[in-house]
């Protein structure tokens, strides 16, 4: 009797886990094909190589969870960060100084940002245009903007602060000055910086603390709730007296804020502005992630927390497939593959899958 | 009665609406001629039109295979980098029989041949995914954009496919009539033992290539529009439900529908490597889009069950013209993008906000 | 006359559960070619689930269905189909997109040979054999080539029977069929099982208006909590009775107290 009990609640355990055992599995693998996964660089690597795609996921849990999907977050991110570059480099150049020139940048750039996500939210909720072609229209906008402003060319000559800030690290250790935070140690020589331990990049903790807010605003508010509720049954969504639509606007604005987040800070850490055609694997790489972590592309179901572990596992992929010497581009095959298991997981067992 | 009384009397008011909303495509293609014939210089010139219809061969290709997907409810997110994957895949395969000696033509013709027979797979695939699995198509073929994406850049090991077999660019290139005002009509090649001054006069008439893919492209059109394979795409389009209950084997026409958008995502990029001599991944990564919007502005509905082949055509030429008449203007191309983003917008919403205009099916 | 003939469908000792609730007790009933029988009851007393054994929608946990005499399992729509056993459904049936005449011929297109190879579609012929069964039950719709987009709620369901009917269907099975109808519409769908009858075409009819089923059917059978509580010739009974059976006899009585 009891045995008939535990192994069903077992199976099931270990299914809406499977993500974290995957993770699991994965590092040990790496760590046995690649040397020094487990160092220190390498963790900081993996945590600097997710910040873009985990921005990006968060904004797309939003819609998801919703029952939509956002096509346009890779070239909205691309438009953004040549856009806040431009604005940068331009200032700077008129005599303002960097702290002001990049200040600007950062919050045009944001504040751009916004639009294409209030364009495509209130097609899909005031015009009912089905979400992905709404914003596989602004994939085409926004990508003949960035282009158009940029030539496919990366803008350059952004104030060097810039880099320095999104390459900060919160902690330095460098053996005989100590710990100091924020900044290197002071003393110290150029020539000494191979020896110097970065611990904790700046970008992350931004990106972190951001996160954290919506990861809360989703778990815990009523706006969270209402998200669930209108990806659930949005018609009983609406007759509980959820104002629907301007609630999925404000869900496409998210989402593009994240994008547009992620661009800003792609020009700080890379200290250029850049746009390609790639910016769109992007959110192949987003929406695999969400995916992975238990969201169905039917609505109503995901977690921050999830897709933050989804994140992990397509890092932890390019990472470990870099230091084993794999061809990068098998990454592409993975995360295709991944993203198309997941959704059969999911469709078949949807049992196994958070609640 | 008094019901078709009520019918007639608001079809005065209805009838110009709907004649203008049935046949805007047209309106706004000629309207596009006009306007960059007026503006542009040595626009409208047959050596022009001959550069729009190379220019849209791409587009038309994929459209033709996306618009059986999209009367059938789904969509092909997948063929920009399907034909990417073949044009790679078959560039690889004659460079490979070239330098093992073959006849550059029988290498040739393999090359065409194996991405062909391979470019099934991505749609079987994405076929057995939306059927079997019934994972939503844009999921499906999203995951297999990655995929395909990936394979490309690891048999070209990212970098484009060069060192073709000659003969390649000459067919590519070549036009379907060479000829000589007033002196000599020749098939298929340029006529050889002509002076210089000859030689700047010949008038080519027609791209290869363009044939080749309009005669494909017609094939597919009669099988849409005239026998049961089409009828069916359409009926499971307007109710899968209705369709399997009469009987239609669903999954299995829904992979074969598959396999078609994948067969022209392929043709597209043999075609692409004919033209450009060279494979590359990304050859068709901006083309997913357009063929998209060229469908929809067709008059296809995204939740199917209606479009059309012409409608596509007249589609890509809408798209097609806009690009090569906004270079010849000398407006850069980006705006394009934003075009066709808009385009594609505002086509979904008279679709959604005039159903009765825009049912141009069949 | 009727009773002298076999029936064409007889179903014997039905059982349908689901889970612990008992959906259909131990039904048992007979129809017979060119009879229209009304099977009546409250909310929920099994009237749909009986009809989807018979269509193969669900599949029976006791008992047996006979079909022409011979006893058939239906384990899916598409076996009752074959039989000639056809549901019309307010829905399900028709794709909307496509004109009349090739719902009509759905999955079973007439072809004609293209430059004497090709296999395409007959548009003539199936217009004209399409026009012939409209005539024949007497539908009258303005053009086979409308699309179903196009037409009232009762000419899509008049096409979904002619479908039927055109290939064949002895048995028609239609469940609350003028639900969702006008007044005018109503007498048409009503005009048309009459038709079908006189055809020989046998049909059960499920209508919550006692008015529409008193009009039509030769026979009612009536059922309660999933047990059949009454089986009566129409021309032999009247509605106060019939009432009288739906909710429960006791009901009636006490009320009347
Ligand atoms: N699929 C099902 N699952 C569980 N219970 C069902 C299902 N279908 C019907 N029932 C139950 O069986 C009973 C009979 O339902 P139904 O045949 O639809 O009644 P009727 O059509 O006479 O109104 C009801 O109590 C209903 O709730
Ligand atoms: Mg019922």
């Amino acid at each position: 009797m009891n045995n008939t009990k535990t192994s069903p609640g077992l199976l099931v355990k270990f299914g809406k886990n499977w993500v974290v055992f995957f993770l699991i599995v994965l590092c040990v693998l790496f760590s046995f094909i690649g040397k020094g996964f487990f160092a220190n660089n390498t963790i900081n690597n993996i945590l600097l190589s997710s910040s873009p795609a985990l921005l990006l996921a968060v904004g797309e849990t939003f819609v998801i969870v919703s029952g939509g999907i956002d096509l346009s977050i890779g070239f909205v991110r691309g438009m953004v960060a040549v856009i806040s570059a431009i604005v940068m480099r331009d200032l700077y150049a008129m005599g303002y100084s960097a702290f002001l020139s990049i200040l600007a940048g950062i919050v045009i750039g944001l504040l751009a940002g916004l639009l294409p996500g209030l364009l495509s939210g209130m097609l899909i909720a005031k015009f009912k245009v089905p979400p992905f072609i709404a914003t596989l229209g602004m994939y085409g906008i926004s990508n003949g903007i960035a282009y158009g402003l940029c030539s496919g060319f990366p803008i350059i000559n952004v104030p060097q602060e810039a880099g320095r800030l999104g390459n900060g690290h919160i902690h330095y250790y460098f053996s005989g000055l100590g710990f100091s935070l924020f900044n290197r140690p002071p003393g110290m020589l150029d020539s000494q910086l191979r020896n110097l331990v970065r611990i904790f990049p700046n970008s992350i903790l931004i990106s972190g603390l951001i996160i954290t807010v919506f990861g809360y605003i989703l778990a815990r508010t009523r706006f969270g709730q209402h998200t669930y509720a209108i990806g659930g049954n949005i018609d009983a969504a609406r007759r509980a007296g959820i104002n629907v639509d301007w609630h999925l606007v404000k869900i496409y604005v998210i989402s593009s804020f994240f994008a547009a987040l992620s661009g800003v800070l792609s020009v700080l850490i890379f200290s250029n502005g850049s746009h390609t055609q790639f910016s769109a694997s992007l959110e192949l790489f987003a929406v695999a992630a969400v995916v992975i972590g238990g969201a169905s592309l039917s609505g109503g179901k995901g977690s921050i927390r999830g897709s933050f572990l989804g994140v992990l596992i397509l890092s932890v992929l390019e990472v470990g497939f870099l230091m084993a010497g794999i061809f990068a581009f098998y990454r592409y095959i993975a995360v295709g593959s991944i993203l198309v298991l997941a959704v059969i997981i999911e469709q078949t067992f949807p049992e196994l899958i958070y609640d | 009665m008094s019901d078709e009384n009520i019918r007639k009397s608001s079809g005065i008011n209805r009838e110009w609406p709907v004649l203008i909303g049935k046949s805007w495509i047209y309106l706004f293609l000629l309207g596009e001629i006009v306007v960059f014939s007026y503006y542009g210089t040595g626009f409208f010139s047959a050596k022009n039109f001959q550069n729009v219809m190379v220019n849209s061969i791409t587009i038309m290709l994929l459209a033709a295979g996306e618009i059986f997907v999209i009367i059938s409810g789904g969509i092909d997110l997948s063929v920009g980098f399907v034909m990417g994957f073949a044009s790679v895949m078959s560039a690889k395969m004659m460079v490979t029989f070239y330098t093992l000696g073959w006849n550059q033509n029988l290498a040739i013709l393999m090359g065409i041949l194996i991405a062909l027979l391979i470019g099934f797979l991505p749609g079987l695939l994405n076929g057995f995914l939306v059927t079997k699995m019934r994972v939503p198509p844009f999921i499906a073929t999203f995951g297999m954009y990655g995929i395909a994406y990936g394979f490309s850049e690891i048999i070209s090991y990212n970098v484009p496919i060069t060192k073709l077999p000659p003969g390649v660019g000459a067919f590519g290139n070549g036009y379907l009539l060479y000829y000589l005002p007033g002196k000599l009509l020749n098939w298929f090649s340029q006529p050889v033992g002509l002076a210089r001054a000859e030689i700047r006069e010949l008038v080519p008439v027609i791209p290869n290539i363009f044939v080749i893919s309009l005669l494909i492209i017609f094939i597919f059109g009669f099988i849409l529009s005239r026998t049961r394979f089409g009828q069916h795409t359409y009926a499971i389009g307007g109710n899968i439900d209705a369709a399997r209950r009469a009987g239609i084997n669903v999954d299995r026409h829904l992979m074969k529908v598959y396999m078609v958008s994948s067969l022209f995502a392929s043709l597209g990029g043999i075609m692409y490597v004919l033209r450009f001599v060279n494979g590359r991944a990304d050859a068709g990564s901006a083309r997913m889009l357009d063929s998209v919007v060229a469908v929809v502005i067709g008059g296809a509905s995204l939740y199917g069950g209606t479009g059309s082949m012409v409608g596509s055509i007249i589609g890509t030429f809408i798209i097609a013209i806009l690009e090569t008449g906004m270079v010849n203007l000398g407006i850069p191309t980006f705006n394009k993008y934003i075009y066709v983003g808009t385009i594609l917008i505002v086509a979904v919403l008279i679709d959604q906000l005039f159903p009765e205009l825009v049912r141009r099916g069949d | 006359m009727i009773e002298e003939r076999k029936p064409i469908l007889e179903v014997k000792n039905i059982v349908k559960r689901f889970g612990g609730l008992v959906a259909v007790n131990g039904v048992s009933m007979e129809v017979y070619p060119g009879e229209v029988v009304g099977l009546l009851g409250d909310n929920g007393a099994g009237k749909s689930t009986l009809i989807k054994v018979v269509s193969g929608v669900y599949h029976q946990d006791e008992g047996q269905v006979f079909f022409k005499g011979q006893e058939v399992k239906i384990n899916n729509p598409m076996d009752a189909i074959n039989l000639g056993i056809e549901t019309i459904y307010q829905d399900l049936a028709l794709a909307e997109n496509l004109n009349v005449y090739s719902n009509i011929f759905l999955g079973r297109e007439k072809l004609k040979k293209a430059l004497g190879c090709i296999d395409v579609l007959d548009h003539k012929y199936m217009l004209t054999e399409s026009k012939k069964v409209l005539d024949r039950l007497g539908i009258e719709i303005p053009s086979l080539k409308n699309r179903i987009k196009m037409l009232s709620g009762g000419q899509r369901q008049s096409v979904a029977i002619s479908r039927s009917i055109f290939w064949n269907a002895k048995f028609l099975i239609m469940d609350e069929p003028t639900a969702a109808l006008g007044v005018a519409e109503q007498r048409k769908v009503l005009d048309l099982v009459r038709t079908l009858s006189a055809q020989g075409v046998a049909v059960i009819i499920i209508s919550h208006q006692l008015y529409d089923v008193f009009q039509v059917a030769h026979r009612l059978v009536i059922l309660r909590r999933g047990e059949k509580v009454g089986e009566l010739m129409t021309r032999e009974t009247n509605p106060d009775e019939v009432v009288s059976l739906i909710v429960g006899a006791e009901l009636v009585e006490n009320s009347k107290k």
